[in-house]
C-alpha cells in the first residue's frame, strides 16, 4: 500500500459528498410523478449513482480515514434515501386520489332489474288484525269459506224466515234447498271454535265473505271480515267494549273517536255496533248549515262492524252451557278498515288487482 | 221511519231540544239516525191576506190575474197571479215583498205581465205543505188577515229519519218512537193509544172468523155509513203524511195511514157493498188467484195468510188488498178491519211475492196485540169527524188466546251481563220505562212453553236452558208492543240501551295466554311473503269462474277440475261456478294489467279452491238448535261440503328481469315459474322433486309436475299456445299452482342444525355425456347418491350440445365440492367418491363421462 495517493480519492472529500447528497434531494423533489422519481432513483440512489460509487471508495482510504469516511456517506445515503421514501409516499397519494376520482360513478343510475312485488293489502292489514289479538292471547280459527247453511245460520240463531237466508243477500250452492251456502259474514267460524276448542275460547279469525252485493264504490260481493269470539266464565259487555277499544286504538292510534250504540243482531243479545268518527269530515257534515259529506253521508259517524254478548242461544246450540259461560263477538270489515286507515275510497281498486293500487302497500300494512 | 219533530212533541213534552239533540238520544237508544230534513226553517214574511179586488188580464198565453189584497198593511197590495182557483172575498197565504220561501225562494217586487207585483199568493207546494200545486191555497174564511202563515200551518219543523232494526217493529210509529224520546229525556208520554174504545158489545160488525190460529190471533172489524166520499183530507193530516213520506190520497184511506204512522198498528178498509158473506182469515187453497190493488193477479201459495169472504180470497193478509173489495170514489159504507198476524207468515208472504208494503214492515218486526181495538175505533172517529160518516155499533172480534210472555230472572241480571252493578230499582224502573210488568219472585209457570204464534219459542226444553237463576228472582212481563223480549238478555239489553252503552265501561279481559300462529298459518304468511319479495304482486280475485273457463285452459272431458261447485243465484249467469283452480282469476288480472299498459306482470294469489266431492250427498242437513249436535250430525254436513284446500299460484309474463341501461333483461319464462314452486316449497322446507309432464293448460313440451316425495302438489310451466290465445295472455305467459294445504302436510319438523366442518373442502369437476331426454335432475340425483355423504354440495355450471358430444346428446358440467366432518380428504377418497358418483350415473341414465 505504499503508493497509497489520498488525492485519488476526492469523491470521499465532505464537500463532494454534500454536493452529491444535495443533487440527489434536488432531483428526488423535482421529480413530477412516479416515473421521474425512479429515475431519479437510479441516478442518485442506483448502484452506479455517484454516492455509491464513493461509498466503494471508502475500502481505498487508509484505515484511520476510513470510519469517518464511511459516516459521511451513509448520513448522506440515509438523508437520499428518506427523501426519496417521502416524496415516492407524495407521489402515490397524488396517483391514488387522481384514479379514484377517475372511476367516480354516477350512484344515482336506476338498478331495478328486479323489482320487488307487493302483498295485497286486505290480507296484510288480516295479518296485522291478527297479530294484535294473538298479542292478547287469543288464537287464529279457520274455517270453510263454502258453508253449511246450519254453521252460517240456525247455530247462529238466524231463522229459517230471516230475510237474510234469501237469495237476495245469500248465494245458495247446488239449489236454495242444498243447505250449502257461501257464508255471508266470518260468524260461522264461532260455531266452529265453540265445537271443535275447549273452553275458554279466545279466537280471531279474519276472512272471505259473500253477498250478492254488485260491485261498485262501496259494495263488494266477496268481502273480508274479522271475527272476535271469546268465551269464558265472567266476560261481560265492559270486556267487549276494552276489547274493541283497544282494536281501534292498535288500528287506528289514540286519536280515533268510537261510538257503541244498541243494534241488532240474532246471534248475539244484547248488541251493539262500533261506529267510527267519519275520516273526512270528522264529524262536521252531521251539523246543520256545513258542507255534507259523501263518504259518511253526512252522519259525521261511519259503521265499523257489529258486536254484542253472544246470544245464549247460540252457545245451547254450541252444547256451551249459558248458565256457567258467557262472551262476546264481533265482526268488523276488512275494506272498512282499509278504506279508514288508508284513505282508499273505491272497493273496485281493492278487487281489481291493478298493481299501481298493490305495490305501494309492500311487505307490510 | 222520518219522524216530524211537531208530531213527536204532540205525545212527549220536549225540552227545547235540537233536531240533532233529539236523534242523538235517539241513536243511543238504538234508533239510529238516517238524516234530518228541516222544513220552512228560512220562510219568512208570509201572512194570510184576503182577496179584495181580481183583475182578469187578457192577451196572454194563459189566464193572468191582477189581484188587490188585503194583508193587514196601510194599504192593500198588488199582485199578480197565474191561478184561477180563488174568489173575491178568500184568504189566501201571501208572500209579501222581502219574504222568502222554502228553499231559500226570494220574493220581491217586480214587473211581470206588464204590472207590478208586490208579492205572491202561494200554493201548498210552493209553502213547502205537499205536491198540490193545482192551485192556490184557499184558507177558512175565518182565518184572521195578517196572521203569520209558518206559525199558523206549522210550516216550521224538522223530520228526523231513524233506521229501525228488525226487531223493534213498535218503532215503525210515533206512538214508539215518543215513548224512547220520553224516557231519553226523562219527560212524561202521553200514549196516542190510551184512548178508551166503547166496551165490546155483544152486537158485532160484519162477521168474521179466524180459521187459522197460527196465521192470526186476533182480528177486529168495525163500520161506518154514509161516509162522504167527496170529502177532503184536513191540511194538517196531509202534512204529517207527507213529511213522514206517505203520499195523501183519500180521507179514507189517509186516516187508515195517519193512523198506522202513529200507532204503528195497520189498517185496512173494505168497502162494506162489495163484501160477500161471513170473513174468514185462512191459508190460501192450491191453485187460488187474487188480483192485488196493483192490478197484478197473483197466484197465491198455500202458505199465504188470506182474508177470505164467501167470494174467495178478498186480500192478502197484511201485505196488499184485493182490487175487488177496495174502497173507491164512491164508497161510502166502508169496514174498516184491525188484525194481528204472524210475523214469520207476513214475512214469508211478503218476500215470496215480493211486496214490501208499510203494513207488511210493521207486521214482520211485531205489531202490538192489542191495538187493534183500538186503532179501529180510532178510525171511525176520525171517518166520523173528518168524512160525516156514522159509526155503526157493535164490533166484531175474533181472537185466538195467547199467554203472554214471561221472563224471570235475578235483579242483578243485566248488570252481571254489562258488567256493572245496576241496583235493583235502577233495573226495574228501566224495565217500567220500556213497559215491562216487573213483580218480585221467580213464578215456576213463566216456563211453561210453547211456541207464539209469532214462531219465537218461548218455553220448553230451550227455555229451560236459557233460564238464569239466582238471588233475588224478579218475574217480568213484556208489553204487548215488545214481542222480541223473550230471553233473560232481551231484558238485560233493555236495561242496559236505556242505562247508555256510551256509559259502559272499558275492560280490557285477560284471555289466557295462547299458542299463537299454527305451523299452517305461519306458513301462509311467509309464502306470501316470499313470492312479493321475489317479484310477484298479490291478488284477491273474486273465486267465481265460468265453464268455459275450462275450455280455455284446455282442460280433458274428464279432469277432475270440471266438477265444480255451482252457485243457484250467481250475480252473473256467465260466471256460476266456484273456482276449482286458481288460475282463472290470476290469468283475467294479468291480462287487465297488459292492458292498462303493463306488459311485465308477474301475480300470485293464495286462496281456497272448492273441490266437490265425486260421490258427496247433494244436500247438507240444517240441524236443530236446541241442543249440541252430535258428532255424527256434523259430519254429515261436513259430508256435503267440498274440500276446500288452500293453494297459491303465480302468473307471470313480459320481462321477469328489465332491461335498462346495463344491457338487456330477462323475459319470463317457464323456469321462472317452476323457481316460484321451488320458492314456495323452501319456505315449507321440504324439498319439490320435478319431472316432465303433459297437463293442462300447460305448453306439453314445458310442464314441471312437482312432488313431494310420492305426492303430486302442483305444476309450473310455460302455458299451452292456446290457451296464451283463448286469454289474451302475453305470449310465453308461464304459471304455477300448487296445494299448500299437500305442502303443509309434508313439512318436516323442526330444522336440525348442520354440523359445520372446519376441514378444507375438495373439488372435484366431472363433465358426462347423456341423452337429449334424460331429465337434468335425474343425472343429479344419480350423482348425490353415487358420491355418498362426503358430498357437500353439487351445481351443474354448463349444459353443451353439439358435434363433440355426438348427435342427440349432451353434456353436463358438475362442480362437486367433498368435505369431511373429522378429517381432510386426501386426493385418493375424492376421486373415489367421484368416481362412485360417476358410476353411478352411468348405471342409472347411461351417462358417460366425456374426455
Amino acid at each position: 500500500m505504499s503508493d497509497y495517493d489520498p488525492v485519488e480519492v476526492t469523491p470521499l472529500h465532505a464537500d463532494e459528498v454534500s454536493r452529491m447528497e444535495a443533487d440527489a434531494i434536488a432531483a428526488i423533489k423535482t421529480a413530477g410523478d412516479l416515473d421521474a422519481l425512479k429515475q431519479a432513483r437510479l441516478a442518485h440512489a442506483g448502484d452506479r449513482s455517484p454516492i455509491a460509487l464513493a461509498n466503494r471508495e471508502i475500502g481505498a482510504l487508509p484505515p484511520a480515514a476510513r470510519a469517518e469516511a464511511g459516516k459521511r456517506v451513509g448520513t448522506a445515503r440515509k438523508a437520499i434515501n428518506e427523501a426519496m421514501a417521502a416524496r415516492q409516499a407524495e407521489l402515490e397519494a397524488e396517483r391514488d386520489a387522481r384514479v379514484l376520482v377517475e372511476e367516480a360513478v354516477d350512484v344515482t343510475l336506476p338498478w331495478d332489474r328486479r323489482p320487488r312485488g307487493a302483498r295485497h293489502p286486505l290480507t296484510t292489514l288480516q295479518e296485522r288484525i291478527a297479530d294484535a289479538f294473538v298479542a292478547m292471547g287469543y288464537e287464529v280459527a279457520e274455517g270453510p269459506e263454502l258453508e253449511g247453511e246450519w254453521f252460517n245460520f240456525d247455530a247462529l240463531n238466524i231463522a229459517k224466515d230471516h230475510p237474510a237466508r234469501s237469495e237476495h243477500d245469500t248465494f245458495f250452492v247446488g239449489s236454495t234447498e242444498s243447505g250449502m251456502v257461501l257464508r255471508t259474514q266470518t260468524s260461522p267460524v264461532q260455531v266452529r271454535a265453540l265445537l271443535q276448542r275447549e273452553l275458554p275460547v279466545y279466537v280471531i279469525s279474519p276472512g272471505k265473505t259473500f253477498r250478492t252485493d254488485e260491485l261498485d264504490a262501496t259494495h263488494t260481493p266477496v268481502f273480508h271480515q274479522t271475527e272476535g269470539l271469546a268465551i269464558d266464565e265472567g266476560l261481560t259487555m265492559a270486556h267487549l267494549k276494552g276489547t274493541l277499544d283497544r282494536f281501534a286504538e292498535v288500528m287506528f292510534g289514540k286519536g280515533i273517536t268510537t261510538r257503541f250504540r244498541p243494534n241488532y243482531f240474532p246471534f248475539t243479545e244484547p248488541s251493539a255496533e262500533m261506529d267510527l268518527k267519519c275520516f273526512v269530515c270528522r264529524g262536521t257534515s252531521a251539523i246543520p248549515g256545513n258542507p255534507p259529506c259523501r263518504t259518511c253521508k253526512s252522519e259525521g259517524w261511519i259503521e265499523w262492524g257489529g258486536c254484542g254478548m253472544v246470544n245464549p242461544r247460540v252457545l245451547i246450540a254450541c252444547g256451551v252451557d249459558p248458565a256457567r259461560y258467557s262472551g262476546f263477538a264481533f265482526g268488523m270489515g276488512i275494506e272498512r278498515t282499509l278504506m279508514f286507515r288508508h284513505n282508499a275510497e273505491d272497493m273496485r281498486d281493492m278487487v281489481e288487482g291493478d298493481n299501481r293500487f298493490t305495490l305501494p302497500f309492500g311487505m307490510e300494512i | 221511519m222520518k219522524v216530524p219533530l211537531s208530531w213527536l212533541r204532540e205525545y212527549v213534552d220536549l225540552p227545547a231540544a235540537t233536531a240533532h239533540e233529539v236523534a242523538d238520544k235517539l241513536t243511543a237508544a238504538g234508533l239510529k239516525l238516517e238524516s234530518i230534513a228541516s222544513y220552512g226553517h228560512d220562510v219568512k214574511n208570509v201572512v194570510v191576506g184576503e182577496v179584495l179586488e181580481i183583475e182578469e188580464l187578457t192577451g196572454f198565453k194563459k189566464p193572468i190575474r191582477h189581484c188587490r189584497v188585503e194583508v193587514g198593511e196601510a194599504e192593500p197590495r198588488l199582485i199578480v197571479c197565474g191561478a184561477t182557483n180563488f174568489a173575491a172575498g178568500d184568504r189566501v197565504p201571501v208572500v209579501l215583498p222581502g219574504g222568502v220561501l222554502p228553499g231559500g225562494f226570494e220574493v220581491g217586487s217586480r214587473k211581470t205581465y206588464g204590472r207590478m207585483s208586490e208579492g205572491m199568493i202561494c200554493s201548498e207546494r210552493e209553502l213547502g205543505l205537499g205536491d198540490d200545486h193545482n192551485g192556490i191555497m184557499v184558507l177558512p174564511a175565518d182565518t184572521p188577515i195578517g196572521t203569520d202563515v209558518v206559525e199558523l200551518l206549522g210550516l216550521r219543523d224538522d223530520v228526523i229519519e231513524l233506521e229501525i232494526t228488525p226487531d223493534i217493529g213498535y218503532a215503525l210509529s210515533i206512538r214508539g218512537v215518543a215513548r224512547e224520546v220520553a224516557t231519553a229525556f226523562g219527560v212524561d208520554f202521553r200514549d196516542p193509544a190510551a184512548v178508551e174504545p166503547p166496551p165490546v158489545e155483544t152486537e158485532t160488525a160484519w162477521p168474521a172468523s179466524i180459521a187459522d190460529p197460527t196465521a192470526c190471533d186476533r182480528f177486529v172489524l168495525r163500520e161506518v155509513s154514509g161516509f162522504d166520499p167527496a170529502a177532503q183530507s184536513p191540511l194538517w193530516m196531509r202534512v204529517r203524511l207527507n213529511r213522514a213520506g206517505m203520499r195523501p190520497v183519500s180521507l179514507a184511506v189517509d186516516i187508515t195511514n195517519y193512523l198506522m204512522l202513529e200507532l204503528g198498528q195497520p189498517l185496512h178498509a173494505f168497502d162494506r157493498g162489495r163484501l160477500r158473506g161471513e170473513i174468514v182469515v185462512r191459508r190460501a187453497a192450491a191453485g187460488e188467484r187474487l188480483e192485488t190493488l196493483d192490478h197484478v193477479v197473483r197466484e197465491l201459495d198455500p202458505d199465504d195468510i188470506l182474508i177470505t169472504d164467501q167470494s174467495g180470497p178478498i186480500s192478502m193478509a197484511g201485505t196488499m188488498g184485493g182490487l175487488e173489495t177496495e174502497i173507491s170514489d164512491g164508497s161510502t159504507d166502508i169496514v174498516i178491519e184491525a188484525a194481528h198476524f204472524s210475523a214469520t207468515g207476513i214475512s214469508r208472504e211478503s218476500r215470496r211475492h215480493g211486496l214490501v208494503s208499510e203494513a207488511s214492515k210493521r207486521f214482520e218486526r211485531g205489531v202490538d196485540r192489542e191495538l187493534p181495538l183500538v186503532a179501529s175505533w180510532r178510525a171511525v172517529r176520525l171517518l166520523a169527524e173528518l168524512g160525516g160518516a156514522t159509526v155503526r155499533p157493535g164490533v166484531t172480534h175474533a181472537e185466538v188466546a195467547v199467554e203472554p210472555a214471561r221472563i224471570a230472572i235475578p235483579s242483578g241480571y243485566p248488570g252481571r251481563v254489562a258488567g256493572v252493578d245496576y241496583s235493583k230499582d235502577t233495573v226495574v224502573a228501566r224495565l217500567e220505562q220500556v213497559g215491562c210488568v216487573v213483580a218480585d219472585g221467580d213464578d215456576p209457570a213463566v216456563r211453561k212453553g210453547g211456541v207464539a204464534p209469532t214462531g219465537v219459542v218461548t218455553g220448553g226444553a230451550l227455555a229451560a236452558k236459557l233460564a238464569v237463576t239466582g238471588d233475588d228472582m224478579i218475574t217480568v212481563t213484556p208489553p204487548s208492543w215488545r214481542p222480541d223480549l223473550t230471553d233473560p238478555n232481551d231484558l238485560a239489553e233493555e236495561v242496559i240501551r236505556l242505562e247508555g252503552y256510551e256509559s259502559l265501561p272499558s275492560v280490557l279481559p285477560s284471555a289466557p295466554a295462547g299458542a299463537g300462529l299454527t305451523e299452517g298459518q305461519r306458513l301462509h304468511r311467509r309464502v306470501g311473503r316470499a313470492l312479493a319479495e321475489g317479484g310477484y304482486v298479490e291478488v284477491l280475485s273474486y273465486p267465481f269462474i265460468s265453464g268455459d273457463d275450462f275450455d280455455r285452459l284446455l282442460l280433458p272431458a274428464d279432469d277432475a277440475r270440471r266438477l265444480a261447485a255451482r252457485l243457484a243465484n250467481p250475480l252473473s249467469e256467465d260466471e256460476p261456478l266456484m273456482r276449482t283452480t286458481l288460475l282463472p282469476g290470476l290469468l283475467k288480472t294479468l291480462v287487465r294489467n297488459a292492458g292498462r299498459g303493463f306488459s311485465d306482470v308477474a301475480l300470485f294469489e293464495s286462496g281456497s279452491v272448492y273441490r266437490p266431492r265425486p260421490s258427496a250427498p247433494e244436500t247438507a242437513p240444517v240441524l236443530g238448535v236446541e241442543r249440541r249436535p252430535t258428532a255424527e250430525e256434523i259430519a254429515s254436513i261436513e259430508a256435503a261440503l267440498p274440500d276446500q284446500p288452500l293453494r297459491v299460484a303465480a302468473v307471470l309474463a313480459g320481462e321477469f328481469e328489465r332491461s335498462g341501461w346495463w344491457g338487456d333483461g330477462r323475459t319470463a319464462s317457464w323456469a321462472d315459474a317452476v323457481q316460484a314452486a321451488r320458492l314456495v316449497a323452501a319456505e315449507a322446507r321440504v324439498e319439490l322433486s320435478i319431472s316432465a309432464d303433459q297437463h293442462e293448460p300447460w305448453h306439453p313440451g314445458r310442464c314441471a309436475a312437482l312432488y313431494v316425495g310420492d305426492t303430486l302438489v302442483g305444476h309450473a310451466g310455460e302455458l299451452h299456445p292456446r290457451v296464451i290465445e283463448a286469454y289474451g295472455l302475453p305470449a310465453r305467459t308461464a304459471a304455477m299452482e300448487l296445494e299448500l294445504t299437500r305442502l303443509e302436510a309434508a313439512m318436516p319438523g323442526p330444522v336440525q342444525t348442520p354440523s359445520v366442518s372446519a376441514y378444507p373442502v375438495a373439488t372435484q369437476d366431472v363433465a358426462l355425456i347423456v341423452p337429449d331426454f334424460t331429465p337434468v335432475a335425474d343425472v343429479e340425483a344419480a350423482l348425490r347418491d353415487g358420491a355418498g355423504d362426503l358430498l357437500e354440495s353439487i351445481r351443474l355450471f354448463d349444459v353443451y350440445a353439439g358435434e363433440q358430444v355426438g348427435e342427440g346428446n349432451k353434456s353436463l358440467a358438475y362442480s362437486m365440492r367433498f368435505r369431511a366432518s373429522d378429517r381432510t380428504l386426501t386426493v385418493e377418497e375424492t376421486t373415489a367418491a367421484r368416481d362412485a358418483a360417476v358410476a353411478m350415473a352411468a348405471d342409472r341414465v347411461g351417462a358417460q363421462p366425456r374426455t
